[in-house]
């Protein structure tokens, strides 16, 4: 398989390029932030992300999706990325469709996930950093469990419909769908510096039925793993997105911005300094595909190839925002502009899922260093 | 079983019974690179791994059959490549002929051109180099003086040419000359001769690492035939800047590390430096050095296997290579920076057998020169701002 979009994927993304860049552009965030809207999204873009298909875009489609892959959910979330919209997709419609799928769970939240009913948050961190470690605990109680423990960093866990929460069980971790509204369980949503709500979610012997577990009792490992694969990759994408963008508005303002009696694009230091950043950009698009298409693939090598792409879309990405806001000058800094909301965009989606630092090292211990 | 399936099991049993052992082994140093040519010198089975590919076209796999290439599609291309990557089977030959002169020939050259060179290149019978920068035509490549006098059926070519990588062990020259003097770019012809040529001669260039893979070349009065002129008189700028994006391909490659086996950067540094306790390399500072180097070289192998899907559909930028380039190289030069911090002290012996007459040292000074040959990382800089980002000139 070529590594570049095909033809089909190619023109999805001009589907979804024109659909986000016309329904949810970056002054749709800013319009929502300005407001302090408490949803953290538009529940009415939600609705018609639905309407274009896009919330099924992983659901199988015996299910009800379209019965696409990670090439595909990453060719909408690199449009989000680039628009900067506020959306549950890659929680929701990614994350949570590959954790639940091929699960007792996927009959009753497909059909509500593909209509749009749905908003499904991931409970994973649980300190400032991530960690992929689980310290929270289920305890067996009658026929089912009691969660106790504190998660933190959860989007739109203070307006979900289900929370996929990771807790320690008696031989293993077990992953549980939660309903928000359980007694003893309480969402604590903070505005975050790209203005998302995040919540630190705390479960007080939250008790849950047997069904409540996805998949298996201590057999939480392998659900997780598909959750943070999809996650991590999808976050890769959007954070391609987020660069481009960044990257994009940056060239098209050293084509435009004139000091000395010249557009200041023409500077070598600026256009060295704006190559540099496009290659940066093309290797870490590229490693995201490669991850993407191993994880469609089944191929084992994809475990890898997901911590690439994250690390090396936090690093470019990160890189992207810089440049941006210091080859925009003064006007970089003022909240009217709009590259500022990348660069705070770019640091949050940094950190989800593991930063670069998290990720390099996992790959080392893969390798035996 | 598709048609691809099918390709992919013949070639898996075809490397399976003719790939020797030793050209499984990993690529160690320049003297495990089979370049071919008149005067070659092979390791055993070297000569026999090159003819047993070169006899089903695989030295060249996309090349056309008639000019001794496999006549392979893109997809099946990729899958000799993984195949071969699979058994870690090195190169059967590589060289300037087969990377860079080539495609040019390819595109520009005549029927009788392709037929006489393109098969001798295949078959490894020809080293090529290249004579293109000068004393004064470095980064101002255009800017080149060697002259080509006409002289009817010929021409006359007099001047020098400098960094000419292997002149000394190279049969013929691809060569950029001077046809007149009215025009810069518009002003230069694409020719190819013979080293062996009356008026030739070479000077190897001691280099920093103490080797010589670079010569200065003189040519004095060497008659070249019209007819080994590519493209037409003054026109050999657009064979040359054709090349040069072949040559940045190829240079480009050396980004991903050598060979197919392991990993010698970590292996180097685990063997010197040990793992503590927790498993981890035991110089936590450059653990995270060449861990982080280790998530850019294998993106950046993500990007080379994009860039030649790209390049093999027609879907890649022009300018794209001026970014492999750029990127690739100083990938190169970073992880040989790794790799002599990691080894520490041992690394830096010049001379002894264990160091294997001081192979890292070398090999780290070389790699210096990657962000220079075949345009500075400045001019690929310079080319990604104007032709892909259509920044405007100063």
């Amino acid at each position: 398989m070529p590594l570049y979009l095909n033809d089909e994927q190619a023109m999805l993304r001009d589907t979804a390029r024109d659909f986000v860049g016309t329904e949810a552009p970056v002054g749709h965030l800013r319009a929502l932030r300005d407001a302090k809207d408490p949803t953290g999204f538009s529940r009415d873009l939600w609705r018609q992300f639905a309407e274009m298909g896009f919330t099924g875009i992983v659901v199988p489609e015996d299910q009800g999706g379209l019965g696409l892959g990670h090439v595909e959910a990453g060719v909408v979330m690199e449009e989000i990325g680039r628009n900067l919209s506020p959306s549950p997709f890659l929680t929701t419609a990614v994350a949570a469709v590959a954790g639940l799928k091929s699960t007792a769970h996927a009959d009753t939240w497909f059909p509500r996930i593909v209509a749009g009913d749905a908003v499904i948050a991931l409970a994973i961190d649980e300190s400032a950093k991530h960690t992929g470690r689980v310290e929270m605990t289920a305890e067996r109680s009658g026929n089912g469990f009691r969660l106790t423990g504190t998660k933190r960093f959860v989007h739109h866990a203070h307006v979900a419909d289900l929370i996929l929460v990771a807790a320690r069980t008696e031989n293993g971790e077990t992953v549980f769908a939660v309903d928000p509204k359980a007694a003893g369980l309480a969402a604590d949503p903070r505005r975050l510096a790209d203005a998302s709500l995040a919540s630190e979610v705390r479960f007080d012997g939250v008790a849950v039925d047997a069904d409540a577990v996805v998949g298996e009792v201590d057999g939480g490992r392998a659900v997780l793993n598909r959750i943070l694969g999809a996650a991590r990759t999808a976050a890769a994408a959007e954070l391609v997105g987020v660069g481009a963008g960044a990257m994009d508005m940056t060239t098209a303002y050293l084509k435009e911005r004139k000091q000395f009696g010249q557009v200041i694009g023409s500077f070598q230091a600026l256009q060295h300094r704006a190559a540099h950043l496009y290659s940066e950009m093309e290797v870490a698009r590229a490693a995201v595909l490669k991850a993407q298409q191993l994880l469609d693939a089944g191929d084992p090598r994809a475990a890898e190839a997901t911590m690439v792409a994250k690390a090396m879309t936090g690093l470019a990405t990160t890189l992207s925002v810089q440049e941006g806001i210091q080859m925009h000058g003064g006007i970089g800094m003022t909240d009217d502009y709009d590259i500022g909301f990348y660069m705070k965009r770019a640091r949050v989606l940094a950190e989800m899922f593991g930063d670069a630092g998290h990720h390099a090292d996992a790959l080392a211990r893969a390798n035996g260093y | 079983m598709t048609d691809l399936d099918q390709f992919r099991a013949d070639t898996r049993q075809w490397l399976e019974g003719n790939c020797p052992p030793e050209m499984r082994q990993p690529v160690r140093s320049e003297k495990d690179v089979c370049w071919g040519g008149r005067r070659a010198v092979y390791q055993p089975g070297q000569k026999e791994w090159m003819d047993a590919m070169a006899s089903r076209g695989w030295t060249v796999p996309d090349w056309p059959t008639q000019y001794g290439g496999g006549g392979l599609s893109p997809a099946e291309a990729k899958v000799l490549k993984e195949e071969m990557a699979a058994i870690g089977a090195r190169n059967p030959l590589s060289s300037f002929g087969i990377s860079m002169l080539g495609p040019a020939l390819l595109k520009y050259g005549t029927e009788e051109q392709k037929l006489d060179h393109l098969p001798k290149i295949a078959r490894g019978e020809i080293r090529w180099c290249q004579g293109y920068s000068e004393p004064n035509a470095g980064s101002d490549l255009a800017g080149l003086a060697t002259s080509a006098e006409d002289a009817g059926d010929h021409y006359i070519v007099n001047g020098q040419k400098v960094w000419t990588s292997y002149a000394d062990k190279a049969d013929w020259i691809f060569c950029l000359v001077r046809t007149s003097k009215q025009s810069k770019q518009g002003g230069i012809s694409f020719v190819l001769f013979d080293m062996e040529s009356e008026g030739v001669s070479t000077r190897p260039i001691l280099l920093i690492s103490g080797y010589s893979p670079f010569c200065e070349t003189f040519f004095d009065n060497v008659k070249v035939p019209k007819a080994n002129r590519v493209h037409d008189e003054n026109k050999g700028w657009d064979v040359a800047k054709y090349l040069l994006g072949h040559e940045r391909e190829m240079i480009s490659g050396m980004g991903l590390g050598q060979g197919t086996g392991g990993n010698p950067l970590i292996e180097g540094a685990i063997a010197t430096i040990g793992l503590d306790e927790s498993g981890r390399l035991a110089d936590p500072m450059l653990r995270a050095a060449i861990a982080e180097f280790d998530v850019r070289a294998r993106a950046f192998s993500a990007m080379s296997e994009r860039f030649i899907d790209e390049l093999k559909a027609g879907r890649a930028h022009p300018a794209q290579p001026s970014m492999m380039k750029y990127v690739g190289t100083e990938l190169n030069k970073q992880r040989h920076e790794l790799v002599m911090a990691a080894g520490g002290s041992d690394a830096l012996e010049w001379e002894s057998e264990g160091s294997n007459g001081g192979a890292k040292a070398r090999a780290w000074l070389r790699t210096k020169a990657n962000s220079i040959e075949g345009g500075t990382s400045e001019i690929q800089l310079g080319i990604i701002a104007k032709r892909i980002l259509e920044l405007p000139g100063a």
